[in-house]
């Protein structure tokens, strides 16, 4: 079934490829189909072994890492440029771009990484993040999420929400942080304070990246 | 001259030839009379009505697999834009396949609607496996099932095992908030050390290998890390943010629990109208297949009855001659 299936769908899947092609430039070397990466000796063999005993006739299944790049090891001299990943949840912002530097918004304030920065997990704040390439700027503004510093001058910051700066309203920015004041001043349960107060937080932050 | 063939026919006498086209065709006349009004009995009416229904169902699968199509395209783009999304995670901390701890929860991501192929099986048989590869002393697995079709394979076998089951999850467009807020609700009910997602990554139309991601709880990563090995650089990392480092490890398990969820949930469903797609297809083509069997056996037996009916005529209309 699946050979004539492959033969019928050949149209879907030269589609498939064409889009494939198409996009390859855009997207990064890292999210390849794994026919393009080959894999990874990373999955265990005693729990290859331990697979095998409890289920022999399955395969067993695939891992994340063998669907993945592997990371080149911390090289002995500090790199030039930084490497930086900024994903969203619906897209991949930038991947794999060789920067000078990137400010972050830490919780512990706005932090700024360079290539031989020390190897860091920060929990990110709603603020603004940004990207320093040669003499060429490039803001957004983050609502939350991770950033991981890797010692081999990778950067991966893993974000919920971003937008650039110029596609925020500055009028509903004002209207949205006097409707959250509000609410926290009449919040009765715990509930309702802790969302209040992160409509505060992020509205506040959007004010300052708006004027600062 | 009419009454005088008439009383021929009836006597046996031997007729001319103009008599003899003139009983044949009154014959052939009754004959279409019949084929009009009643119904001949031959068979070939049953094998037509069968014609219809496969017909039928040929469209239908040929339309279900263009649907598939169409919704396919659409959820293809939004699956491989979440690609980047676990990467980071597995960068950092690797890939807790084979990490072995006391409790573990699989969640199996299956379809809620069927005809889609053998994806779901699949992904029962994998989470199946991998309860039995986890089992030992002291140690327990239970499942969270996302999807009606998971569910039924699995309530089978291990109904006291299946702590949730969410369903009608592909309803509407998925999100990364719905997806959020699912991640909440299983974190806050169900207890674990290391949470395995069962899924069926979408590589091409043809291809959806059953692939298991794994989340550890927080206080299994600093236990690794302690130890050594793949985690072992965890302890490098300075941590920014939060009061204590078991409180930022415990945001970044949840956060990461949220985005390789939401990755698995897309993938699947992707699976599972690339699945659709070739099913309906080879279903369409079956019943093509069929169609042609069928209507060249309709068409043996409409002959044949043709057949009967001519060699009763003639043989009919020769008794007559005498």
């Amino acid at each position: 079934m699946y050979r004539q299936g492959s033969r019928l769908l050949m149209r879907a899947t030269a589609a498939d490829g064409a889009r494939l092609r198409v996009t390859a430039g855009s997207r990064p070397a890292s999210q390849a189909f794994s026919t393009e990466v080959t894999e990874a000796p990373a999955v265990d063999s005693s729990f290859l072994e331990a697979w095998k005993k409890a289920a022999p006739n399955i395969d067993p299944p695939k891992t994340p890492l063998a669907f993945m790049k592997p990371r080149p090891p911390t090289p002995s001299s500090i790199p030039s440029k930084l490497t930086l990943n900024f994903v969203l949840p619906y897209q991949s912002e930038i991947s794999n771009k060789e920067v000078d530097m990137a400010i972050i918004p830490a919780t512990t304030g706005q932090m700024g990484v360079l290539p031989g920065h020390v190897a860091t997990i920060a929990e990110l704040k709603p603020g603004v993040l940004s990207v320093h390439e040669g003499n060429e700027v490039t803001k957004y503004f983050v609502s939350s999420g991770f950033a991981f510093i890797h010692a081999n001058s990778y950067a991966d910051i893993v974000a919920v929400e971003a937008v650039s700066l110029d596609r925020i309203d500055p009028s509903l920015v004002q209207k949205g942080l006097a409707d959250f004041t509000q609410k926290l001043n009449s919040a009765v349960t715990d509930l309702e304070k802790a969302e209040a107060q992160v409509g505060v937080e992020v509205h506040s932050a959007l004010n300052a990246a708006l004027t600062g | 001259m009419a009454t005088v063939n008439e009383k021929q026919r009836t006597t046996g006498l031997k007729t001319s030839a103009f008599t003899k086209t003139v009983v044949r065709g009154k014959a052939a006349v009754r004959i279409m009379e019949k084929r009009k009004g009643e119904r001949v009995f031959n068979g070939s009416d049953k094998i037509r009505n069968r014609m219809k229904s496969v017909r039928n169902i040929q469209k239908i699968t040929k339309a279900m697999k263009m649907v598939a199509a169409s919704k396919l395209r659409g959820v293809q783009t939004k699956t491989e834009n979440s690609r980047g999304l676990w990467q980071p995670f597995v960068a950092l901390l690797g890939d807790g396949f084979s990490v072995d701890v006391k409790k573990n929860v699989v969640i199996t991501v299956s379809s809620d609607k069927g005809l889609c192929g053998g994806i779901n099986s699949t992904s029962v048989k994998v989470s199946k496996a991998l309860t039995r590869v986890y089992s030992g002393p002291e140690k327990e697995t239970k499942y969270v099932v996302l999807g009606e079709k998971g569910k039924a394979q699995l309530v089978r076998d291990s109904k006291n095992r299946i702590e949730l089951t969410i369903s009608e999850l592909q309803k509407n467009p998925l999100n990364y908030t719905q997806v959020a807020v699912l991640a909440d609700d299983i974190l806050k009910n169900v207890e674990f050390d290391a949470l395995r997602i069962v899924f069926n990554k979408f590589h091409s139309v043809v291809s959806f290998p059953p692939t298991v991601s794994t989340i550890l709880s927080p206080e299994i990563v600093e236990k690794e890390s302690e130890a050594g090995g793949r985690l072992g650089d965890l302890d490098l990392y300075e941590i920014e943010g939060g009061e204590t480092k078991s409180e930022v490890l415990q945001n970044l398990s949840e956060f990461q629990f949220s985005c390789v969820l939401f990755n698995a949930v897309l993938e699947n469903g992707c699976s599972e109208l690339g699945a659709r797609m070739s099913a309906m297809d080879s279903s369409s083509k079956n019943a093509g297949e069929m169609l042609d069997r069928l209507t060249l056996t309709y068409n043996r037996t409409r002959q044949a009855s043709i057949t009967t009916e001519l060699i009763e005529i003639i043989s009919g209309a020769s008794a007559l001659e005498g």
